[in-house]
């Protein structure tokens, strides 16, 4: 009998009714009433703050039970086929309520956040009827008590990704970055359905606790099959969670409303991929090759897409670059099988990346209003744009700091705490295999350029002369409350966030880690523990340390935010410059190789020549033609003579006769 | 007793019926073709009830009883035809041509 049987937990599934329901009375308003603000404010926000209430309860329950297995909940039976028992059942344990608490609690400040960002939009009842369907797909898909039900909150948060990002249509190229996104999610899914088949096929159960019970018994360490699982779940990872080759739709995605962009492709939905690694860590865990591939993939992407962010122009561009790079070190964590550490980078991360959307959320909605008033069409979220808005936005302004020094990894902020544990764990998976020592090279490398390009966004935006215009300028005003105070609220959490996991030579350490034991202990067995001794650890940190500082103050010797010009007046880049400008032209890369290809495949081959040419062609008008052909054969033998008739028929009758006779 | 020539002559008028429903295109004379193969039959049940029992002439009474209700059938679409069109000549109908 689980200890969490006949408490709070026992309620998990009311955890996803209640922003459930919400999104269904935000729709039921959004058609009926798109004038009633109000009432969507009270259900949008008040069903998420709701849901982050109960899994604080849920949390609190836990923290004095002490569970250590998981806590089943199984609410139906889904799919009772032969041998396969699927239940929708969710899972109350010590990794899905923290990713409960995460999802709800960074997404209730956005929530409110939202309010005052899309107070002026005519969609606001259908944008909160989106965001409590993506909280309610994101609960199934973090409480989920086994891959099919896991896997349909990864496809519900996907389709709310695609509503979300496409969320002004009307704008062709916006719709068209949804449509991306969908669709190169989807190549990751197969890689995640295959690989279910696979688990099935090999255990013969789906149930998370089951899997973690029978995978090291029935799999070898190094087995092909763990192998190829570990592999295929990892390729749903790359497309979910942003990392090489799927990247690509992520900063594409920015073309969503800004909360957007902070709550699912920052914070919540494109951590799923890690937290699904984290989840099925076994199979990883037996497979040194999987891991290595996790972990590489992960360093390269963090320092591939670290690069491209330092010639963004565009400030939202510049933070999704940057997370795409920070789920690279989320990989590297929980690849060399340090999963807490990737969890805890996944929280710190969710915080701090957050706040920064948010803060460029109120930027651009500064900028916005301000050309909104005088009728310009500048870019509202081109860096060039921007400068010196310290001197308007100054809450915005210190909280954006506190969260760009936590991502270079200054100490004591969150990041730096989480940042540096994975570059520990990477180094110490070293003594497994070499490989890791170039995996943490990478890391290391990808943190310096972090402090850079994330030095370079705030001076760029709050620094040096304004370049906004000059009739512009006298608009410039500090955001509200309602969007000031969730940045207030996320700065604390930046700073304090580290708190939950400090390293174990301070006191009260290594928290998070501890509570997540029960969870990731057969995966960490499995892969085998790794330490590493005082002296390597404190010249790591203390290098971590001076990669940052090295980093910010390359980049304030550097960069000159005095001789920026507008946007409008910019020269053209050139060189290397420009070849980042244009993110290495991977799009266009992929374009040639991959979209071009199929498109004419599509059309030349599958189109006018299969469906138009064989199908319609030789099947639906050959068979039309045969039928017509044998008709006329047969109507010819019509002649409405009756002597012909006769004549066959005598003829007929001989022949039978003379079968008969024979 | 008489068999053969008997069943030669039944042959021989079969045969002349087919021929005649065969080529003639007069509904009436056709008409009288089928007759002559029914009589032709007839002639056969009897000939052979000689030898084989009575059974075939208790066929030749259903026989001319099936050919009566025929003709009165058959002699009634005629007249119906020739009231229709002014002929019998079957050449000319022809609707159920394909």
């Amino acid at each position: 009998m689980n200890p969490l049987s006949g408490t709070l937990a026992d309620s998990v599934g009311l955890l996803i009714l209640l922003p459930l329901l919400g999104a269904i009375a935000n729709g039921v308003v959004a058609i009926g009433w798109p004038r009633a603000k109000g009432v969507v404010t009270g259900i949008g926000t008040g069903s998420v703050a709701l849901a982050f209430a109960l899994a604080a309860g849920i949390f609190g329950v836990m923290l004095g039970q002490h569970p250590e297995a998981a806590h089943v909940v199984r609410l139906w039976s889904w799919m009772p086929v032969g041998e396969l028992g699927v239940d929708f059942s969710l899972q109350v344990d010590r990794l899905s309520i923290i990713m409960a608490l995460v999802v709800t609690g960074v997404g209730s400040i956005i929530h409110v956040f939202s309010v005052g960002y899309m107070h002026e939009d005519e969609g606001y009842a259908r944008y909160f009827a989106y965001l409590n369907l993506f909280i309610a797909f994101m609960l199934v898909l973090v409480l989920g008590a086994n891959f099919p039900v896991l896997f349909i909150g990864w496809e519900g948060v996907g389709l709310c990704s695609y509503l979300l990002i496409g969320f002004w249509f009307t704008d062709e190229q916006k719709a068209a970055a949804g449509l991306k996104a969908f669709l190169v999610n989807r190549v990751g899914d197969a890689g995640f359905l295959v690989a279910m088949f696979l688990i099935f096929r090999t255990l013969g159960t789906l149930d998370f606790t089951a899997v973690n019970e029978l995978a090291p018994r029935q799999l070898g360490h190094g087995d092909v099959m763990a192998t190829a699982i570990a592999l295929l779940l990892f390729l749903g990872c790359t497309g979910k969670s942003a990392q090489i080759p799927l990247y690509v739709w992520l900063p594409d995605a920015m073309a969503g409303p800004t909360p957007v962009s902070a709550l699912i492709h920052a914070a919540t939905m494109v951590t799923a991929g890690v937290f699904l690694v984290a989840r099925a860590g076994v199979f990883f865990a037996l497979s040194p090759l999987a891991m290595a591939v996790v972990g590489g993939i992960g360093a390269l992407t963090a320092l591939f897409a670290a690069t491209i962010g330092l010639k963004q122009w565009d400030i939202k561009k510049v933070l999704a670059y940057s997370t795409v790079s920070q789920l690279g070190y989320m990989f590297v964590g929980v690849g060399s099988a340090a999963y807490a550490a990737g969890i805890f980078h996944l929280v710190t991360h969710a915080f701090f990346k957050a706040l920064l959307f948010l803060g460029s959320g109120s930027v651009i909605h500064a900028l916005h209003a301000a050309y909104h008033h005088t009728q310009s069409h500048a870019d509202p979220q081109d860096m060039r744009n921007m400068g010196g808005l310290k001197a308007w936005m100054p809450r915005t302004f210190a909280t954006m700091w506190i969260a760009t020094l936590a991502i270079a990894g200054i100490p004591p902020l969150a990041g730096f705490f989480s940042k540096d544990e994975i570059l520990a764990a990477a180094f110490a998976r070293g003594h497994d295999s070499p490989v890791w020592y170039l995996i943490w090279f990478l890391s290391a490398a990808a943190a310096f350029l972090t402090a850079i390009y994330m030095t370079r966004m705030m001076l760029y935006t709050f620094h040096g002369p304004n370049r906004t215009g000059e009739k512009e300028r006298e608009h410039l005003h500090e955001s509200p409350a309602v969007m000031t105070i969730p940045l207030v609220i996320l700065a604390v959490l930046t700073v304090a966030g580290g708190a939950i996991n400090l390293p174990h030579f301070l006191p009260a350490s290594g928290w998070l880690h501890h509570w997540l034991e029960p969870v990731t202990r057969s995966a960490s067995n499995l892969a085998g523990e790794v330490h590493l001794s005082g002296g390597v650890e404190a010249t790591l940190i203390v290098l971590a340390i001076a990669i940052a500082g090295a980093g910010i103050w390359v980049a304030i010797k550097k960069l000159r935010p005095e001789e920026l010009v507008s946007a409008a007046r910019a020269p053209a880049e050139t060189g290397f410059a420009k070849l980042l400008l244009e993110k290495y032209r991977v799009d266009e890369f992929y374009d040639a190789v991959i979209v071009r290809p199929v498109v004419w495949m599509s059309r030349v081959v599958l189109w006018k020549g299969l469906d138009a040419g064989v199908i319609d062609g030789a099947g639906v008008n050959g068979a039309a033609f045969l039928a017509r052909t044998f008709g006329w054969i047969g109507s010819r033998l019509q002649t409405g003579q009756l002597g012909t008739y006769l004549f066959f028929f005598v003829l007929g009758a001989l022949a039978i006769v003379s079968a008969l006779m024979r | 007793m008489l068999l053969g020539p008997s069943l030669a002559v039944s042959a021989i008028l079969f045969t002349l019926g087919v021929v005649g429903v065969l080529l003639r295109r007069n509904a009436i004379v056709l008409f009288m073709c089928v007759e002559l193969m029914l009589n032709a039959v007839n002639l056969t049940f009897v000939a052979l009830s000689q030898s084989l029992g009575l059974d075939g002439q208790v066929f030749v009474f259903f026989v001319m009883t099936v050919a009566a209700a025929e003709a009165a059938v058959g002699l009634a679409i005629i007249i119906a035809l020739y009231r229709h069109r002014d002929t019998v000549n079957l050449t000319n109908i022809n609707l159920l041509r394909g």
